[in-house]
C-alpha cells in the first residue's frame, strides 16, 4: 500500500476548485455559480504513482481573515488540519484580485501550489501568463490548467507528487512589510515560536496578533492550551 | 482643467465610474472591503441601485459586490469623466 497525502483545495468564489476536484475524484461535487456554492467539505482520492492524494474541496472566499464562517473553516484547515499541500485555484482573467488570497495563503503554510485555472478563457481574452516568471518570484510552483477541459492535470499531479516526496521544496517568499510592523514582528516572534513551536508559522501569527484578531487567539488556546493541561 | 470631484460611492450613480482614494473604516470592515477589492487606485462601476439606494451594486476588479450604505458611504474616490 502507497502512502496516503492529504491535498487543499483553497480559491476565490468561483475559481473552478469543484470542476477540478470533480474531475480528478470522478465525484459528483454540486458545482454551480450563486446556488452551489460549497459549504460543507467535500472529500475524495485520487491515485498516482502509488499514493493516495485525498482531496479537500474548501468553500470559496476572498480572504482568510475568519470574517465569515466560511473563510473561518478554510482558513482553520489550512492553518490548523495541516494539508500537506495546498492547491489555490486562481482565475486567470482576474489575477489581481485572485492573489489577494493566494498571497495569504503563502504567509500561513509553505508547501502551495499556485494552479492557475480558466487557462482557455484567458487565451480567447488574449491574457499570457509567464508562470516561470510568477514561479520564481513567489518562490512554489506556478501551473497552468484548464479544469473543464481537463488539461493540465499531469503536470498539476506531478508537482504535488514532487512536492510530497520532497523532489522539489516550496519556499514561498515572504512579504515584507512596513518597517515600524517588521520590528513589532521581530519582538513578538521568538515568543510566538515558543508557545506554536514549528506547528504555525510564528511569523504568520505575529502578524496575526499585531492585528488584534482574537479568533485566531481563541482558536489558538483552545487548540494548543488543552493539550499543555493534558501533558 | 477641471479640479478632481471627489465623491462618496454611495452618492454615484448607474453607470459612473470612481477611481477610490480612500476608507474611512477601521478594523474588521476596513479589512473585510480591501479584501472585496476597494483598494485606493481601484476604479469601481456603479452598476445598479436599489429602489431605496441601499445596497448598491459595483463592479471591482471584474466581480460585481453590493455594498450597504454604512459600508459605501465611508468610502471616497474621484468621479471619473467621459474618455479619462
Ligand atoms: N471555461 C472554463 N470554465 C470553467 C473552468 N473551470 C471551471 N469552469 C466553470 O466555472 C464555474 C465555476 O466552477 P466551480 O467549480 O463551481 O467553482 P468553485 O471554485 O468550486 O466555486 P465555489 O465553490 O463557489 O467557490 C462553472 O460554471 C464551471 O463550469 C475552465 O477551466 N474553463
Ligand atoms: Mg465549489
Amino acid at each position: 500500500m502507497g502512502s496516503s497525502y492529504r491535498i487543499a483545495l483553497a480559491g476565490n468564489p468561483n475559481t473552478g476548485k469543484s470542476t477540478l476536484f470533480n474531475a480528478l475524484t470522478g465525484l459528483r461535487q454540486h458545482t454551480g455559480n450563486w446556488a452551489g456554492k460549497t459549504v460543507s467539505l467535500a472529500q475524495g482520492n485520487v491515485q498516482y504513482k502509488g499514493k493516495t492524494f485525498h482531496l479537500i474541496d474548501l468553500p470559496g472566499t476572498y480572504s482568510l481573515f475568519s470574517n465569515s464562517s466560511d473563510e473561518e473553516v478554510a482558513r482553520n484547515y489550512i492553518v490548523f488540519e495541516k494539508p500537506d499541500v495546498t492547491v489555490v485555484v486562481l482565475d486567470a482573467t482576474s489575477l489581481e484580485r485572485n492573489f489577494n488570497l493566494a498571497l495569504q495563503v503563502l504567509e500561513m503554510t509553505k508547501n502551495v501550489i499556485i494552479c492557475i485555472n480558466l487557462i482557455d478563457v484567458a487565451e480567447k481574452q488574449g491574457i499570457t501568463i509567464n508562470e516561470r516568471i510568477l514561479t520564481n518570484r513567489l518562490g512554489v510552483p506556478v501551473i497552468k490548467i484548464s479544469a473543464r477541459n481537463k488539461k493540465g492535470f499531469p503536470m498539476l499531479l506531478d508537482t504535488i507528487d514532487r512536492i510530497v516526496t520532497g523532489a522539489i521544496e516550496c519556499q514561498p517568499v515572504p512579504m515584507a512589510y512596513p518597517d515600524e510592523i517588521e520590528e513589532k514582528i521581530k519582538k513578538i516572534e521568538p515568543k510566538v515560536f515558543e508557545l506554536v513551536g514549528n506547528q504555525l508559522s510564528a511569523r504568520w501569527v505575529s502578524l496575526r496578533l499585531l492585528d488584534g484578531d482574537e479568533k485566531l487567539l481563541n482558536e489558538i488556546n483552545q487548540r494548543f492550551g488543552q493539550k499543555e493541561v493534558v501533558e | 482643467m477641471s479640479i478632481p470631484k471627489i465623491i462618496k460611492l454611495v452618492n454615484g450613480e448607474k453607470g459612473n465610474l470612481i477611481r477610490i482614494t480612500s476608507l474611512n473604516l477601521e478594523g474588521v470592515m476596513r479589512r473585510r472591503l480591501l479584501d472585496l477589492g476597494f483598494v485606493a487606485g481601484a476604479i469601481v462601476e456603479v452598476i445598479r441601485k436599489s429602489p431605496l439606494g441601499d445596497p448598491i451594486a459595483f463592479r471591482v476588479s471584474q466581480t460585481t459586490i453590493a455594498l450597504r450604505k454604512e459600508e459605501s458611504s465611508q468610502i471616497e474616490g474621484v468621479l471619473m469623466t467621459n474618455g479619462e
